[in-house]
């Protein structure tokens, strides 16, 4: 029998900032207060090679690559889901990696080669992985299936450039495209309709091997 | 979000000294949990010097046989260099514990270092919170307050929160060395076991790091061998924070290192816990949770840190 590992419970404490005080108040609490003047202009000009063509932006800096896209570009094939980084319906790849745009300033991607799901493929000729998710229903309502199919793609090419995942059993060996590197892999892609599945297979399709 | 003005800079000491002659500045690189801040406004930095553009992006070997990682480099590219995933394995396992592909490409060693809590109280700007508004009291130890996921061991009365990196927790039982640029352009080196202040009265204050201070690189001793393991517990599979986490380094002669994630303001380590590893898995958590301060609601943290080690011991 081994002996217990010795604690205490933490008792509950009074909250300094008392009820009344929030209700008085009826304010956030945010961090301490900043500085309110700006060091510099709120909005910046830039280029984005988006689709493999030259974009010239002039935005505020607050502008997300996922806002530059869509509000400002009108490329609303990359959709905005949770816009904090959770859902991955907003996954693009940039510079040949697949990220979060919602997570991402468009004024720090200055000369960056964007890739939406608009530069994948067009109606009459799509992607291998467009055409893989069609064949086997790899969606529902389709709300995140462009942010899905942009991970998809990357996913495959991170498993030919043999980068681990966090279910590859040996580091030293060569990976494969299993159901369980696939799943673990798309882990940042949530759908809520629930056609995992469905996407799974069609990854598997569109990697080449037997479904 | 706030507004705010932007400017790039291209070397480490001119990221340092402007932050130091700019009021209410930040670097910004991946910017993956900094812009998540900035959405809610809990960050609110009117300035962001955007220092992905310094070259910290490479992993260069260092003389006496170890690793120097730069500031920049992302968590996918740490995670699969090939000396890393061969000699620091605990690393690459514990980076690819945490979060998404998409986030890995985009995360930084450095901001992964400096990434803040995920206490739900610290998100929510309706709430009291010490570290976010300090003075405003710790709404996780208010009546029926939500403190699962929270801290049970080097909290305070002021702040309960966990620092959440899983990479972090593998730095730290693998002995890493911050180093850094100050604004005067003197660089130093912090241990990563003095890196990380526990909240005490000042939660908000949370590393050693001075005001402008900037993370250049990140220093890895001479690979330390054995067999080496990160065990990530949580609510679901993947992409999720840790309950609990164990990093293990375990020697052939049943000597070794054991830090944990999940549990404290700090990766959590403990000299006399790694000298009971041969003693077994209740020995080193008596020695590393002695004295720990659980609320009713994460005081399981404590058996399943134990449960957790054992596991791992028991796989050899």
């Amino acid at each position: 029998m081994s002996p217990p590992i010795r604690f205490e419970m933490r008792r509950r404490t009074f909250l300094v900032g008392t009820a009344s005080a929030v209700v008085a108040a009826n304010i956030p609490w945010r961090a301490n207060a900043q500085p309110t003047s700006l060091a510099g202009p709120e909005r910046s000009t830039f280029t984005l090679v988006v689709n493999g063509e030259p974009r010239e932006l002039a935005v505020d800096n607050r502008t997300t690559l996922l806002d530059a896209l869509r509000e400002h570009l009108q490329l609303t094939g990359t959709k905005k889901g949770c816009d904090h980084g959770q859902c991955g319906a907003c996954t693009v790849n940039v510079n040949g990696e697949r990220i979060n745009s919602c997570l991402s300033l468009a004024v720090m991607h200055q000369g960056d080669e964007v890739t939406t799901i608009e530069g994948l493929g067009t109606p009459q000729q799509l992607d291998p992985m467009q055409q893989a998710f069609f064949d086997h229903d790899g969606f529902q309502c389709g709300y995140c299936t462009p942010g899905q199919i942009c991970s998809a793609k990357a996913v495959l090419e991170e498993i030919r450039d043999n980068v681990p995942s966090h279910v590859t059993q040996d580091l030293t060996a060569r990976i494969e495209a299993t159901d369980e590197e696939i799943r673990e892999r798309m882990s940042g892609n949530i759908c809520r309709c629930g056609a995992y599945a469905n996407i799974l297979e069609a990854i598997h399709q569109a990697a080449g091997e037997p479904t | 979000m706030r507004a705010f003005s932007y400017e790039r800079v291209s070397a480490p000491a001119q990221a340092a000294s402007r932050a130091a002659e700019v009021p209410g500045a930040k670097f910004i690189a991946g910017g993956t949990n900094l812009l998540d801040l900035m959405k809610l406004e809990i960050e609110t930095p009117v300035h962001l010097i955007d220092v992905s553009g310094t070259g910290l992006d490479s992993i260069s070997d260092t003389r006496e046989g170890g690793l120097r990682i730069g500031a920049l480099v992302s968590n996918t590219d740490l995670a699969a260099n090939e000396r890393v995933r061969r000699e620091y394995g605990v690393l690459t396992r514990a980076l690819m514990a945490g979060a998404s592909g998409q986030l890995r490409n985009k995360a930084t060693t450095a901001g992964n270092l400096l990434q803040r809590t995920r206490c739900p109280y610290f998100y929510d700007t309706a709430m009291p919170c010490n570290k976010r508004a300090p003075g405003t009291g710790c709404a996780a130890l208010g009546q029926g307050a939500f403190s699962r996921q929270l801290g049970i061991i080097g909290t305070s009365d002021a702040c309960i929160a966990t620092h959440p990196s899983d990479m972090a927790v593998a730095l730290r039982v693998l002995d890493a060395e911050v180093e850094t640029v100050t604004p005067a352009g003197a660089s130093r080196t912090i241990p990563l076991d003095e890196f990380y202040r526990l909240p005490g009265d000042t939660p908000e204050i949370e590393t050693a790091l001075m005001p402008g201070e900037f993370i250049t690189a990140v220093k890895l001793p001479p690979p330390v061998g054995g067999r080496q393991a990160y065990y990530k517990v949580r609510d679901r599979a993947s992409y999720a924070f840790a309950l609990v986490s164990v990093a293990l380094v375990r020697q052939s002669d049943g000597s070794g290192r054991v830090a944990l994630g999940g549990v404290a303001p700090q990766p959590w380590r403990r000299a006399q816990a790694d000298a009971a590893l041969p003693d077994g898995a209740n020995a080193v958590m008596s020695r590393l949770l002695d004295g720990a301060s659980p609320t009713e609601e994460n005081a399981f943290k404590i058996q399943l840190a134990e449960r957790t080690l054992a596991g791992m011991l028991a796989e050899g």
